[in-house]
Formats: structure tokens, C-alpha cells, sequence
């Protein structure tokens, strides 16, 4: 474990010791902000839906912007020969890159917290604010990231190129989200297939307050593949 | 306990107690080694960091390295074809060979990089494919080219590389200051890794080498791309780590091979060529040479023809050559021995014959011939 965490905070701190981060999570919370507050004033509802039903579509952005240098940039300055040749299983750098995507994901979540503030505040008089619906909200988000950060993990893994990483971490994120959304056009037994599988479908339960362990056990095996797809193509390196 | 200890100040009571509390962690971890298991060299890597890295003769077999009909085939390239050596444990071993003879995919199998296609490797006594994390354990790594982690700070890269090497916390910093006055890395700790030149890098690449106080020093062209002044240095820091540990290090400079290693290893297209001491290497290639430039007692010139048949009758001369003279009244010649010194008949002959010696010098064969001769790549030889 102690490895694993190593790992986690060489990538945590050298993510924020580069401008990148900055920019990628002040462009996640610029964006993700004004579409927020410009859905909440019309609106005039006092609630986090509108930045909860948002998210998914952000994070298939923000998701692949952070892990697509990952195990990329390793690759391509040649540091992946001095991580794979350190007595760590192929897993424990795996796991450890991913705590650490995981984190940098929390620290822009928690920079959202600002918008729970203000929707709260601004409740009318007497009417209490579900907090319980938000806290769902970001238990959600949180599973929801760690399925895209394992599936971002594996594209970064697969070579040397950060655009690749990017492009197919999105693309692999984007059809897991996209494949419930013309589930209408189909019979009723393929739509339910489509809808299980689909990570918005997922989400919606867990944000709306539903805690079935169905939801979690999709994103939970959902991760699971793609740290173990990871775990097998960095593996491969060493053939 | 069947382990054993080469440090004498070691007394049984404080073995014991150490070696009770390593099988408590492996109890702990849920990784209890397996009876005949137990005096391989992972209780030992821990006895080394609880006693401060003292260095430790390990009780297993007296190879350090132990390659066994090694191949690796890339698609349908054959990088090793069968290869097989042997490494005792103490010795600093210069690994040559052209561009592309196998020199890093052999270095790669030891330190776990690369998976062998058939053969096997031994690091101790650990098969690096079948128990490949516990031989990483054992090695220190100088990859070719030196990557290392250009945005982090010398010390953090350090302690990185220490907190993933598994080196405790309570000797992690006292590991760090040791490797960093070892590698003189003192000025330039706080130094980002992407502002420092080539030769500190490079000692960055050494230190994260030996932070953890390996037994096996793998060292793929560590004097690449160096100036010679650093060349130098670096040499020395080799040498001194080279007391204590085995190295094995890689190289196209085969002066470096001559001066800091005691055996040679000569690969070529993925087959060793050659395995013996450099001096006995330089030797076996063409022998040493003589020049000298005669001129006659007497102030009359030398006939060439009886001189040179002369010279070809002194014990040990293999073979003559004419040679630059100085001025009319002498005469310059190139003689190759194999084995014996010619100097002393030399002399004698020049008494006999009534000449005067105007110059004798003796050259060494250099390894480089050897190389060029058993590479059969002149062109490639560095």
C-alpha cells in the first residue's frame, strides 16, 4: 500500500506543480459555473439538478484532460522504464496513478462546493434545502469519475501520444453515456440493456436519492475493467 | 537460523531478534516466505535496512548473475541468441558490444523491463520472471538515456524513488544524504531536474542507483554523452561502488572497460564473442608492440635488409614492419609480440649488433582491436 500511495503523490503534486492543472480545472469550473448559474436564474428552482445533470457531460472532457498524460508522458520521456524496473507489481502503479487522478478530480469537485453554497443561500425563507439530494449528487459524481478515470487510465496507457489518450478516453467515456439516448427507437427489452448500460442512467438514480447497490456495482465493475484493461496493457510493456 | 551474516559485530542475540521480527512483518504482510524459501534474499534485504544497509555477504549462491540460454526476439529480429553467462557476486563487470548486439536487452531482462523469450535469468537467486519484485528488490537500475522525472526537485525524485524502493522511513533520509555526498549532489538538491547539465543528471540517475543500497548495480552507458572531465568522475564513483557491490555496466568507450572493470564480456549480434580479463582480452588480440629507431655505432648507415633479419631473430618479435626513422642515419621499425616482452633481447641484440637505440617505446594492444576483431564491425566501434 505504502508503494501504491508513493506513486499517488509523485503524480498528485507533480499534477499540481504544472500549469495544466490549472488550466484544465479552471476551464472545468469557468464552463461548468456559468452553464450552472445560467440554467439556476431562469429557472428560479433553489436546487443542484442542473449542475448534477451537467456533469457527466463535463467530466467526459475533464476526465481524459487529466489522465491522458498519465501513463503517456511515462512512455514518451522513457520514466516508465525507471517506474516498471522499481520492485512495485504492474497493479500497484495502476492503483496508485489512479488514487491520484481520483484526487485531482476531488479537488475540482470540491471547488464546486461554492455552488451548493449559493444555491442554499439563496432557499426562500422557510423552505428548507435538500442537502440530502446534493450529498447524493457528489456521491454519484465521485463513482461516476472513478469509472471514467479507470477508462481514461487505459487509453493513456495504450501509447506514447497524449492526444490519443485524450481521444479515446473521451470516445470510450462519451459511449457510455451517449448508448441510452436513442433507447426510445428500440423494442423495450434492448432499451433496458442500452439503459444498464449506460453511466448517465447510473448517475440519475444515485443523484436522485436512490442508493441501490445495482448503481454501484456497475461503476465499481466498470472501474475494476478498466484498472485491470490498464494493469494488462502496461504489463504488455514489458514484453 | 541458517542465515548468516558477514559482519562480525553482529552478535546471535541481535540476530535472532531480527530476524524474529522480519518473519513477524512477513506474518503480518500474509506473505510468510515458504520453508525452503526462507534464507532467499528478501529476509536479507530487510536485514540490510534495519542494520543500516551494512553490507551483507548473502548466504545464497556465490553468483550474483546467472543467465541461462538467454533469447529475446523482437517480431522476427533475434536480439539474444541463447546467450549465457555467469556474474560472482563483488565483481565489476564491462559489458561491450557494437549498437544493437543485445547489450540493453540483456541489462532490460535483469532489471525486469523486458521478458525474456526463452532462457532464464537469475538475479541471486531469483528468477526475475518468476518472482520478478523480489529480484527488482536486489538491483539498482541506471537505464540508457537516464530518464528520469525532468519536473520534480532533486530531492523529491530521491525520496520518491526511496518511498517506491520500499526503504524504510526512519532510514529514508540518512539513505538519501549518503547517496547525495556520494554522487556530489549537495549543491544542486533543490534544483528542479530540468535545469541541471548532463553531468549532474547523470549523477541523479547514479544516486537513484544506489539509494537503496542494492547487492546488483546495472548501469547501461552511464558515461554517455559526458564530457571527459565528468567521464572521469563518474569512472571514480563507479570504481568506489564497485568495492562493495557487483556492477555490471555497459559501454562503447573500451578504455572505460580497461580502467574500471575487471572483466570484459564481448557480445555481438546477440552471442557472447568474448569473457576474460581486458588486459588478458587486449593482449589475446594482437599482442603489444615496439617501435624503435636504430642508427649504427660507427656514424655509417645501416644495411635495412640485415637489420630488419636482425631484429626478426630477437626472442618474442613476431613480426617486423619499417617504420619512421629519424634522419638518413637510421632506421625506424614496428615489431608485434604476443606474449614475451621483447625490450630486454632487444637491447642485447643492439650490443651484439653494435647499434644505437634511439628510441624504444612500448604500446599496448588496446582492447579496441580485440573488439574490432571479434565484432568483425570496425566502423560501428565506438
Amino acid at each position: 500500500m505504502n508503494n501504491t500511495l508513493s506513486v499517488a503523490k509523485r503524480e498528485f503534486t507533480t499534477f499540481f506543480a504544472s500549469p495544466i492543472a490549472y488550466i484544465v480545472l479552471g476551464a472545468f469550473l469557468l464552463v461548468s459555473g456559468w452553464l450552472f448559474f445560467a440554467t439556476l436564474i431562469p429557472n428560479g428552482q433553489a436546487t443542484m439538478r442542473g449542475f448534477f445533470g451537467l456533469a457527466p457531460v463535463f467530466f467526459m472532457f475533464l476526465v481524459p484532460a487529466i489522465t491522458m498524460r498519465s501513463l503517456a508522458e511515462e512512455r514518451k520521456t522513457g520514466t516508465l522504464e525507471l517506474l516498471l524496473t522499481m520492485p512495485l507489481e504492474d497493479w500497484q502503479i495502476v492503483l496508485g496513478k489512479f488514487l491520484a487522478a481520483l484526487g485531482m478530480l476531488g479537488v475540482g469537485l470540491l471547488f464546486t462546493l461554492p455552488f451548493a453554497f449559493t444555491v442554499a443561500s439563496l432557499t426562500a425563507p422557510g423552505v428548507g434545502f435538500d442537502w440530502g439530494a446534493v450529498l447524493a449528487g457528489y456521491l454519484g459524481l465521485l463513482f461516476l469519475a472513478a469509472s471514467f478515470v479507470a477508462m481514461g487510465l487505459w487509453s493513456s496507457a495504450l501509447s506514447k501520444n497524449q492526444i490519443i489518450g485524450f481521444i479515446v478516453g473521451f470516445v470510450i467515456c462519451f459511449a457510455f453515456w451517449v448508448v441510452d439516448k436513442f433507447a426510445i427507437i428500440f423494442p423495450e427489452s434492448i432499451a433496458r440493456v442500452l439503459e444498464y448500460a449506460s453511466v448517465d442512467y447510473h448517475f440519475e438514480n444515485i443523484a436522485r436519492g436512490v442508493l441501490d447497490s445495482r448503481d454501484f456495482l456497475f461503476y465499481g465493475s466498470l472501474t475494476l475493467a478498466g484498472l485491470l484493461f490498464t494493469t494488462r496493457t502496461l504489463g504488455a510493456t514489458r514484453q | 537460523m541458517t542465515r548468516r551474516l558477514s559482519a562480525e559485530a553482529i552478535d546471535t542475540g541481535l540476530e535472532i531478534i531480527f530476524s524474529h521480527s522480519i518473519l513477524r512483518t512477513y506474518q503480518q504482510r500474509g506473505r510468510m516466505p515458504e520453508a525452503g524459501k526462507c534464507i532467499d534474499s528478501r529476509p536479507l534485504t530487510l536485514y540490510r535496512e534495519r542494520l543500516n544497509f551494512l553490507p551483507v555477504k548473502g548466504p545464497m549462491s556465490s553468483s550474483m548473475i546467472r543467465i541461462e540460454r538467454l533469447a529475446k526476439r523482437y517480431g522476427t529480429t533475434e536480439a539474444l541468441k541463447e546467450l549465457s553467462f555467469e556474474v560472482p557476486r563483488g565483481q565489476v563487470v564491462g559489458f561491450l558490444g557494437p549498437n544493437g548486439a543485445g547489450k540493453s536487452t540483456t541489462m532490460r531482462i535483469l532489471a525486469g523491463y523486458v521478458t525474456p523469450t526463452s532462457g532464464k535469468a537469475f538475479v541471486g537467486d531469483l528468477d526475475v520472471t518468476a518472482d520478478p519484485v523480489a529480484a527488482r528488490r536486489l538491483i539498482g537500475y541506471l537505464p540508457e538515456n537516464n530518464p528520469l522525472y525532468e519536473e520534480m526537485m532533486v530531492v523529491d525524485f530521491l525520496r520518491f524513488i526511496a518511498d517506491a524502493r520500499g526503504v524504510p522511513r526512519s532510514l529514508r533520509s540518512a539513505r538519501i544524504k549518503s547517496a547525495v555526498e556520494r554522487c556530489g549532489l549537495g549543491s544542486v538538491i533543490g534544483k528542479d531536474i530540468s535545469q541541471l547539465s548532463k553531468g549532474y543528471r547523470q549523477r541523479v540517475g547514479l544516486a537513484q542507483a544506489i539509494l537503496h543500497g542494492p547487492e546488483l548495480l546495472i548501469l547501461d552507458e552511464p558515461t554517455s554523452g559526458l564530457d571527459p572531465n565528468q567521464i572521469v568522475e563518474i569512472r571514480n564513483l563507479i570504481r568506489d561502488l564497485g568495492q562493495e557491490n557487483t556492477v555490471i555496466l555497459s559501454t562503447h568507450i573500451l578504455s572505460e572497460v580497461q580502467s574500471t572493470c575487471s572483466r570484459a564480456l564481448i557480445i555481438n549480434d546477440g552471442r557472447l564473442v568474448a569473457d576474460d580479463a581486458p588486459d588478458r582480452l587486449a593482449l589475446g588480440a594482437e599482442g603489444g608492440m615496439v617501435t624503435v629507431v636504430l642508427a649504427s655505432r660507427h656514424g655509417s648507415a645501416l644495411d635495412p635488409v640485415a637489420t630488419r633479419r636482425a631484429l626478426e631473430a630477437v626472442g618474442g618479435v613476431v613480426s617486423v614492419q619499417s617504420a619512421d626513422s629519424e634522419g638518413d642515419a637510421s632506421l625506424g621499425f614496428l615489431l608485434r609480440y604476443t606474449a614475451e616482452d621483447p625490450r630486454r633481447s632487444l637491447f642485447e641484440a643492439a650490443v651484439k649488433n653494435e647499434w644505437v637505440l634511439l628510441e624504444m617505446h612500448r604500446a599496448h594492444a588496446s582492447l579496441e582491436d580485440a573488439f574490432r576483431k571479434l565484432t568483425g564491425t570496425p566502423q560501428k566501434a565506438a
